[in-house]
């Protein structure tokens, strides 16, 4: 393989990464944000056992995303890591919370402890999932780069275009929370998160449009693709699946479907990122990098391939299984004997 | 003092000290519990499967504050250490990358079904899942340390004429010059970190008069562990030595407190001193001769690296290597000292009742804590004034952030980390002050919404395995 196919092989693995963790920790990052709805200390317990034996795993495909870009595409992550340095810690910091509030809420000892540690598991979510919007944006508006370092000033992420990102991400995953749940929980909680899927559902796909369309105008490769020839060839189906999608989600919630809600967002989010692929391919950071230019000498790139290539479906075979282990409904407040 | 430079380094040092608190702890503590699980399966006996599900809760709270340390860490090479991620990056990403594919991965995806899973699976897999878990905290210890090694001795790479390291081959990186003192040590150190933490536990509930046979089978467990890997680390530590010598003389010379390389007499040891940086000399020193020649050249008149044989800019901050690389020393024969005490008690058969055991026991228990984190220490502030050692100056190595920018990054660590991971340590030392009871409970049990719906058998359950083999003996 050349040094140009093995660089675009890597950028398809590190997007597939991302995705993985987009969609996995993004259920359960919804979960979180989705306490702010929820207050009996019956239904929390429940949504956090629904997703306790995984969240690790999902977590640690953002490990992977940034890892494999130090060493797939160093020069990507020498700039994005600076010029987004407040998300990015913003991010971990919410991760944090939230990561620690797993263990110790049911771990406290008064009532006040549990609040605490209820709200920083639902604080938590929502600032990771808020600042990976944020990161999102940012990185879609461009970064500005002299002599392979960041260049820009403290605050350049920071726009109403960036803004719009970060709420439609916290939206979107309190969305597929929402979904996960009527999926895996049952009675009242089922009831109320099939109300809040259908609300989220909206609020999403109506962000997701006008992202969409804003997103064009922040460069002219995007422009180019999406509405130029050929571009729009590989663009215009997406909204179209995107809108039929949407059609069968909202069959599947009001005819009391348990899985078909959440399968149907999964796909939308699957559908976005396509779009986003498309718009940025060979981009990796827009502007100007492309793939070619951030990537890693070959021999670097071919030694981790070798590795993934075995080792990505092994850890997909493991970790499905780990999911299979604990399927079925997750029921609240039944005691053990 | 205060620039971004500084603080970057404070930064990096402060997060990644408060992580490997937590890894040390747990890849000892997952060894441990592999080891119980093991031994239950064998015997049957209900002692162990008591301390299995005793530890596990802990293990857990350890394991999860872990991952979230751990995870800022890999993001701040970028953040902070851009030019470095950027110069570097080529050849130790990948061994990065495999640390995340071969280990975290698998620890994840396992340690579900090892928390939560014993209802579920049947008692071979769970075991499994155990061993799997330990594995991966193992095998990451492996790929970490390679790539920690590889920037204390690199090797197998290449400069290209933009100042952008590349590989040139892998066997060699990965395989760098120390990485097979560094692993060793490290994980002997997380070990002993695990052995002194379950002997001080159990010394205080002997001590409160709690000699139940789990407290007692733990401390007497605790206690072997001690006494054999003391002796065995401080052997490993002298090879370290040895290597460190062959490869960084001058981190040696700041351990040292060496000024003047040796002459034809050979190096004393200099026992306690004030390296004096500017005056470039120890103040106050007491010395033994011809000791630091003996061990660390083992030969009387062995020559030892002075600091004065490489320009000031070019040298460590001696008086912290020096006195860190003390603390480890003493703290490990110290460490030796209890364990053969408890030998010599075991010897009398007095290892349950005596007293001042038990005391010594407990004040010991953060010891290898110190030591180790001491030893990193040495380790890192003796790389300087380099990052890839010899290669690339920690100084070029920067993000280009601004002052406030790591202040305020900073500051928030300091906050988030002293609150949060101090309320996680306060519930695991609160969990150790209750004595295992017979009949433990496991995590789920603890709470009981969560195993309420994957208990086999309830109606409209998945069903799972069949009773009899069922972890949980019939209660
Ligand atoms: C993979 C690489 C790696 C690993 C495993 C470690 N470190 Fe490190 N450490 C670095 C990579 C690094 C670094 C990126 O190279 C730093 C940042 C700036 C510097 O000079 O080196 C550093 C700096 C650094 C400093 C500041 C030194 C100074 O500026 O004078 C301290 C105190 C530590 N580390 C402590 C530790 C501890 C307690 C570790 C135990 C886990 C550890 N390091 C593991
Ligand atoms: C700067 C260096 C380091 C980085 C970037 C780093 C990165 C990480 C990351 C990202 C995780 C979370 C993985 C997950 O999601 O499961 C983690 C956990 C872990 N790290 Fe580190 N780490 C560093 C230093 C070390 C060292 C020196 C060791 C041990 C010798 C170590 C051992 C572990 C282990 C065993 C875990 C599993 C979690 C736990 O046991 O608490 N790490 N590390
Ligand atoms: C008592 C005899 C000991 C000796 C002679 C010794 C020696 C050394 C030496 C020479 C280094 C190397 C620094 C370098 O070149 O980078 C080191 C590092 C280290 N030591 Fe020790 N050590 C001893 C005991 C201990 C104990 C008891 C612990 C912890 C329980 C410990 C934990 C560490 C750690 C974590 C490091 C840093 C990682 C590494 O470089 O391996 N050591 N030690």
């Amino acid at each position: 393989m050349s040094a140009e196919t093995v660089a675009t092989v890597w950028a398809g693995l590190i997007a597939f990464a991302v995705l993985a963790y987009v969609i996995l920790d993004g259920f359960d990052l919804g979960v979180g944000i989705l306490f702010a709805a929820e207050r009996g200390p019956e239904d929390r317990d429940t949504m956090v056992n629904s997703i306790a034996p995984m969240w690790d795993g999902n977590e640690t495909w953002l490990v992977l995303g940034g890892g494999g870009l130090l060493g797939a595409f160093p020069l990507a992550y020498a700039v994005i890591m600076p010029a987004l340095y407040p998300t990015i810690f913003g991010m971990l910091f919410g991760l944090i919370f939230r990561g620690v509030a797993f263990e110790l809420r049911f771990r406290a000892e008064t009532e006040r402890a549990r609040k605490l540690w209820d709200f920083s598991f639902f604080g938590g979510s929502t600032l990771a999932a808020l600042c990976q919007g944020l990161t999102l944006g940012g990185l879609l508006q461009g970064i500005t780069v002299v002599n392979r370092q960041y260049a820009g000033g403290w605050f350049d992420w920071l726009t109403p275009f960036t803004i719009l990102c970060g709420v439609a991400v916290v939206t979107g995953y309190a969305w597929l929370g929402a979904c996960w749940l009527v999926w895996r929980t049952e009675t009242s909680l089922q009831d109320r998160a099939r109300r809040q899927a259908m609300v989220l559902g909206l609020a999403t796909l109506g962000l997701l449009v006008v992202v969409s369309l804003w997103t064009p105008f922040l460069n002219e490769t995007f422009m180019r693709r999406w509405f130029g020839w050929p571009g729009i060839l590989f663009t215009s189906p997406i909204p179209i699946l995107v809108t039929s999608i949407a059609v069968a989600f909202w069959r599947g919630i009001t005819r009391g479907h348990h899985l078909t809600p959440f399968l149907c967002a999964l796909a939308i989010f699957v559908l976005c990122f396509a779009g986003l692929g498309i718009s940025f391919y060979p981009l990796m950071v827009p502007p100007d990098i492309t793939i070619w230019q951030a990537a890693a000498p070959r021999a670097s790139q071919i030694f981790i391939l070798v590795g993934a290539s075995v080792l990505i479906p092994l850890i997909l075979l493991y970790s499905g299984f780990s999911y299979w282990v604990f399927r079925g409904k997750v029921k609240a407040g039944a005691h053990y004997h | 003092m205060f620039d971004a430079f500084h603080l970057a380094r404070a930064q990096f040092g402060f997060t990644v000290a408060f992580h490997i608190i937590f890894p040390a702890f747990s890849i000892g503590l997952a060894s441990y519990l592999m080891v119980l699980e093991g031994l239950w399966l064998r015997t049957g006996r209900q002692v162990y499967l008591d301390l299995f599900r005793y530890w596990i809760k802990i293990f857990s709270i350890a394991f999860a504050m872990g991952v979230v340390s751990g995870l800022v860490m890999s993001y701040q090479f970028g953040t902070n250490w851009s030019q470095y991620a950027d110069k570097a990056g080529p050849v130790i990403g990948p061994v990065m990358a495999y640390e995340v594919l071969t280990a975290f991965f698998l620890e994840a995806g396992f340690l579900g079904v090892m928390l939560f899973g014993m209802e579920r699976v049947g008692r071979g897999l769970h075991f499994f899942a155990t061993c799997m878990v330990a594995g991966g905290t193992l095998l990451s210890a492996f790929w970490i340390l390679s790539v920690n090694s590889w920037m204390q001795t690199p090797a197998g790479f290449g400069i290209g004429p933009d100042g952008r390291m590349f590989p040139t081959d892998y066997w060699q990186v990965i395989f760098n010059p120390s990485v097979f003192v560094r692993v060793p040590h490290m994980v002997l150190a997380s070990y002993l970190v695990v052995a002194f933490i379950v002997s001080g536990v159990a010394a205080w509930h002997l001590l409160r008069g709690h000699a139940t046979p789990a407290v007692r089978t733990m401390f007497s467990m605790a206690m072997w562990m001690a006494a054999i890997v003391a002796p065995i680390q401080i052997g490993m530590g002298d090879l370290h030595g040895l290597n460190t010598l062959e490869h960084q003389p001058m981190k040696v010379a700041a351990m040292e407190g060496s000024w003047e390389p040796s002459g034809a007499d050979g190096a004393p040891l200099i026992l306690f001193g004030l390296p004096n940086m500017s005056g470039e000399r120890t103040d106050y020193k007491i010395e033994i001769p011809h000791a630091s020649s003996l061990i660390l050249t083992h030969s009387w008149n062995g020559r030892v690296p002075g600091l004065k044989e490489v320009p000031p800019e070019d040298r460590p901050y001696a008086p912290l290597v020096f006195w860190t690389f003390r603390i480890m020393v003493g703290l490990g024969f110290l460490m030796f000292g209890l364990g053969v005490f408890s030998l010599f008690t075991r010897w009398r058969g007095t290892l349950h009742e005596n007293r001042w055991l038990h005391r010594a026991a407990l004040i010991m228990a953060p010891a290898p804590l110190v030591a180790l984190l001491c030893g990193w220490m040495t380790t890192e502030v003796g790389r300087q004034p380099y990052t890839v050692y010899g290669v690339l100056r920690t100084a070029d190595s920067i993000s280009p952030i601004a002052l406030p920018g790591v202040a305020t990054s900073f500051a928030v660590f300091a906050v988030v980390y002293f609150v949060v991971f101090g309320a996680g340590v306060l519930v695991i030392l609160r969990l150790m002050a209750k004595p295992p009871v017979p009949g433990e409970t496991g995590i789920n049990e603890d709470q009981p919404t969560r195993t309420a719906g994957i208990h086999p058998g309830l109606p409209g359950d998945v069903p799972t395995n069949s009773g009899e083999v069922s972890p949980l003996p019939a209660e």
